[in-house]
């Protein structure tokens, strides 16, 4: 009896193990950005090429930074939300365009509203690989200081925007 | 169908076959005139995970995430970047899960022992079993 007892424990383990290992979706990596300084850019804005938008635009306020594009079917599926977001007044969200073509996210933005206070337009991708950006939509909070407090992989939706934003976002006020 | 045109099909079917390789090539950037660069630039983007689509290389992907990271590789490469830094670049901004095979470090250090214990564990174990086999009197098989 007492030789199987370390198999069979040892099974059993790995059992649990792996099937925690199934109940996560392998497309959601951690971001290394959380509780670290959220990347700096400089990008022409979208509406307006001789304007720039950066991390220089929010400095010293929390906000949300958005990577969107038109091509993305999922921001057009948070887009809604945003917008409501913007509407209420929650957090002031700042774009970053990514890999989309100006007249096209134009038409996106003047057919389903502007949550945004600006967008960079960044063509080319620079900015959405110092971003660490792989899927749109990329919802990060950065904090007051410019630290990435938390990164959303994926549309934004009010349970999300609850159950992980609000109570980030009291903590971080709370502690100012 | 008359023999020549079999013939002709084959060689159409043959040529296609031959080519077909340079049309869906997935790297269309310009090769480095410098082959020690470009084979450095060949083994970075082998080792690079596409993150949208994770079980290829961003050698062998064609989403644009990976010829993204293939230019960016080709920009470091060309301002005489280390593949060190190169690797750091990439794992500073996508983690360490870009890499396909993770550098040792605190979190991967079990990763990487793992193998060695297990060896060393079914070694004690194997020992331990022929001790307690050879102990026993010869010609008792039960």
């Amino acid at each position: 009896m007492g030789r199987f007892l370390l198999p069979v424990v040892a099974v059993v383990a790995m059992v649990i193990v792996l099937m925690i290992g199934l109940t996560r979706d392998p497309s959601k990596l951690p971001s290394p950005f959380i509780g670290q300084p959220a990347p700096e850019f400089d990008l022409p804005s979208l509406s307006n090429p001789d304007e720039r938008v950066g991390s220089a635009s929010y400095a010293g306020q929390m906000v949300l930074v958005n990577i969107w594009a038109t091509w993305c079917v999922g921001c057009r599926e948070e887009h809604a939300f945003l917008n409501e977001l913007q509407r209420k007044g929650a957090i002031p969200i700042y774009g970053i365009n990514w890999r989309d073509n100006r007249a096209e996210a134009l038409r996106w933005l003047s057919e389903f509203g502007d949550p945004y206070v600006a967008s960079g337009f960044d063509v080319d991708a620079r900015v959405g690989i110092d971003w660490g950006a792989y899927g749109a939509p990329e919802t990060f909070l950065v904090s007051a200081d410019g630290i990435v407090l938390y990164k959303h992989l994926g549309p934004l939706n009010p349970h999300i925007w609850q159950n992980i934003f609000m109570p980030l976002i009291a903590a971080e006020g709370a502690t100012r | 169908m008359t023999l020549r045109t079999r013939v002709a099909y084959g060689l159409v079917f043959l040529l296609l076959l031959v080519g077909a390789p340079s049309v869906f090539a997935i790297d269309t950037g310009k090769p480095f005139d410098d082959p020690v660069l470009q084979a450095r630039y060949e083994s970075i983007i082998a080792e690079v995970r596409c993150l949208v689509c994770q079980n290829e290389s961003i050698k062998d992907s064609n989403a644009f995430l990976a010829s993204d990271l293939r230019r960016e590789i080709r920009r470091m490469l060309e301002e005489g970047m280390t593949d060190g830094e190169i690797y750091d670049f990439l794992v500073d901004r996508y983690g360490e899960f870009v890499l396909y095979r993770p550098r040792a470090s605190g979190k991967t250090l079990f990763l990487w022992i793992a193998p060695g214990l297990l060896l060393v564990g079914g070694a004690l174990q194997l020992a331990r079993v022929v001790r307690r086999r050879m102990a026993l009197p010869i010609g008792d098989v039960s």
